[in-house]
């Protein structure tokens, strides 16, 4: 099993406040624009795609694994993956609660939040 | 207007040193300037355009021309594309000598990773909180191991690419690195010992990764009329192309590099094609570094890096396509963590027919040199410069 680490404090800023506060909430919202309907990541106020103003729209907190490395070299070794949302865009994440060796590319996972050092909790993601 | 032909690298240096406890980082700039210079047969009075990157001390370009004492400057250039950096701007200092901005380009780069101790590959590091990436990744445990070894396996799924082909690349470096006395690791390795090393992350091993060292290194690029009153056998710039690569709003292939787009803009420019190409320098940070650029440049399919990397043929004298005849970063040096400069020194050695003699290759009339900087797993910077013997 993935071994807890310290996660350290996510910087907020005034930009991403909205998605940081739905994270104390336990809901993962994932930025979604306004005028052209695409989701993106990571978050930002303006969509990269066509510059139009973006919502927070709560996600499936579904997707799959796009790729992922188990960092053996660590203390506590982690799993660091990429993660593609059934909304769209691919996210960088860990996988957490699963077996280091049973990983597979295309597995699906779901959200889970974990806590971090002393700022809100981070989506990660855990086998399906 | 194109820079092809329009100037000229006349000097180059490699510091001799891997690890430098007893000497500054604006000291190791000057040794590397003087030393290129020297080798240009040229003085810091004739340099009229100083170029550096985020390695050198102080914001941008000024602390260190006041250090080196480079008192006629009208050009300078501080472009920051991480350790792709030097390839970029022995392209920016060409056109600015086409321009007419200036004579007599000092590139320099140097510091000292390794006497600061610092963990380099496999410690996460917040480097701007600023930057708007930063919340979401810093937590993440992002190093510059992990993210490389994410597409290593991303391109493991998608092309069936092995570890042991990834092997052969630090094989092949190994075996280029044993006639380099200066190299940090001279010894000729097997697929065996690489596959065998310890994991750092998976699926790369400890030796699929680049060494850690002091050290750095300058070029001097000039006009033509300049160039054709030094000793050197002339190494024309003909070809230069700079991108950046990232993840597009949550949309990209981590098995495909800046290289793709500044690999076909120098390779237009210069009127070349890869498979013209004598000798290659490629970044190598990590094996699969270097095979994701090989494909993106156009040395093979993408997807076939793999097999193309195989059974020695990267090995000068053994294989088609020889590379990093220095021993590159995987066994030689990675002066600053940025391997870029040291790139584009081994292809003037090549040009100039001043590689070690086991190395050498045979009529070395056309070579190119690709940089990556920053993480190849997130968003990175991608310089290629295609330079050209007369």
């Amino acid at each position: 099993m993935a071994v807890a680490r310290k996660i350290p404090s996510p910087i907020v800023n005034i930009e991403t406040e909205p998605f940081w506060k739905a994270a104390r909430e336990r809901r993962f919202v994932v930025p979604t624009c306004s005028t052209c309907g695409r989701a993106h990541w990571y978050p930002r106020a303006i969509c990269p795609f066509c510059g139009g103003n973006i919502a927070w729209h709560d996600a499936s907190g579904r997707g799959t694994i796009y790729t992922y490395s188990v960092m053996r070299r660590a203390k506590e070794p982690y799993v660091i993956a990429y993660v593609t949302l059934a909304e769209g865009p691919t996210m960088l994440t860990n996988l957490v609660e699963c077996d280091l060796d049973a990983l597979r590319i295309g597995q699906p996972v779901g959200v889970v939040f974990v806590e971090t050092e002393n700022g809100p909790p981070v989506p990660m993601f855990k086998p399906a | 207007m194109t820079i092809k032909g329009k100037a000229y690298i006349a000097g180059v240096f490699e510091h001799p040193t891997r690890h430098a406890p007893d000497k500054s980082v604006a000291q190791l700039h000057a040794e590397v300037a003087l030393g290129a210079l020297a080798d240009a047969g040229l003085t810091r009075d004739d340099v009229d355009g100083y170029f550096c990157a985020g390695d050198a001390p102080g914001p941008g370009p000024a602390s260190m021309a006041e250090y080196l004492h480079l008192t006629k400057l009208r050009h300078v250039d501080s472009t920051e594309l991480g350790g792709a950096s030097y390839v970029a701007l022995a392209g920016h200092a060409a056109a600015a000598i086409a321009l007419d901005k200036c004579n007599v380009a000092l590139i320099t780069l140097a510091g000292r990773p390794r006497s600061e101790g610092v963990a380099t590959g496999t410690t996460p590091r917040l480097r701007d909180p600023n930057q708007p990436e930063a919340a979401f990744e810093f937590p993440c445990g992002l190093t510059t191991a992990n993210g490389y070894a994410m597409c290593a396996m991303r391109h493991m799924y998608q092309y069936g690419t092995t570890s042991e082909q990834l092997a052969w690349i630090k094989v092949a470096a190994s075996h280029h690195a044993q006639h380099n006395p200066h190299a940090m690791l001279p010894e000729v390795v097997t697929v065996a010992d690489v596959v065998n090393s310890p994991v750092i992350a998976d699926p790369l091993h400890r030796l699929d990764c680049c060494v850690i060292s002091d050290g750095g290194g300058a070029l001097v690029v000039v006009k033509p009329e300049i160039a054709k009153s030094l000793h050197w056998p002339p190494v024309r710039i003909i070809g230069a192309g700079e991108t950046v690569k990232h993840l597009a709003g949550g949309s990209f292939d981590l098995t495909i590099s800046g290289a793709a787009r500044s690999g076909p803009a120098a390779f237009a420019e210069a009127g070349v094609k890869p498979a013209d190409i004598k000798y290659v320098s490629i970044y190598d940070s990590f094996t699969i570094t270097v095979l994701i650029q090989i494909e993106d440049l156009g040395f093979c399919e993408k997807g076939m890096g793999g097999k193309f990397v195989a059974d020695g043929n990267l090995i000068s004298g053994v294989g088609k396509l020889p590379f990093n005849t220095d021993g590159g970063g995987l066994c030689n040096n990675h002066p600053a963590n940025r391997g870029g400069m040291t790139k584009v020194i081994e292809a003037v050695r090549q040009l100039r027919g001043e590689a070690h003699p086991a190395v050498q290759v045979k009529n070395c009339d056309l070579a190119l040199a690709q940089g990556t900087g920053m993480q190849l797993g997130t968003r990175h910077c991608s310089a290629t410069l295609i330079m050209e013997r007369e």
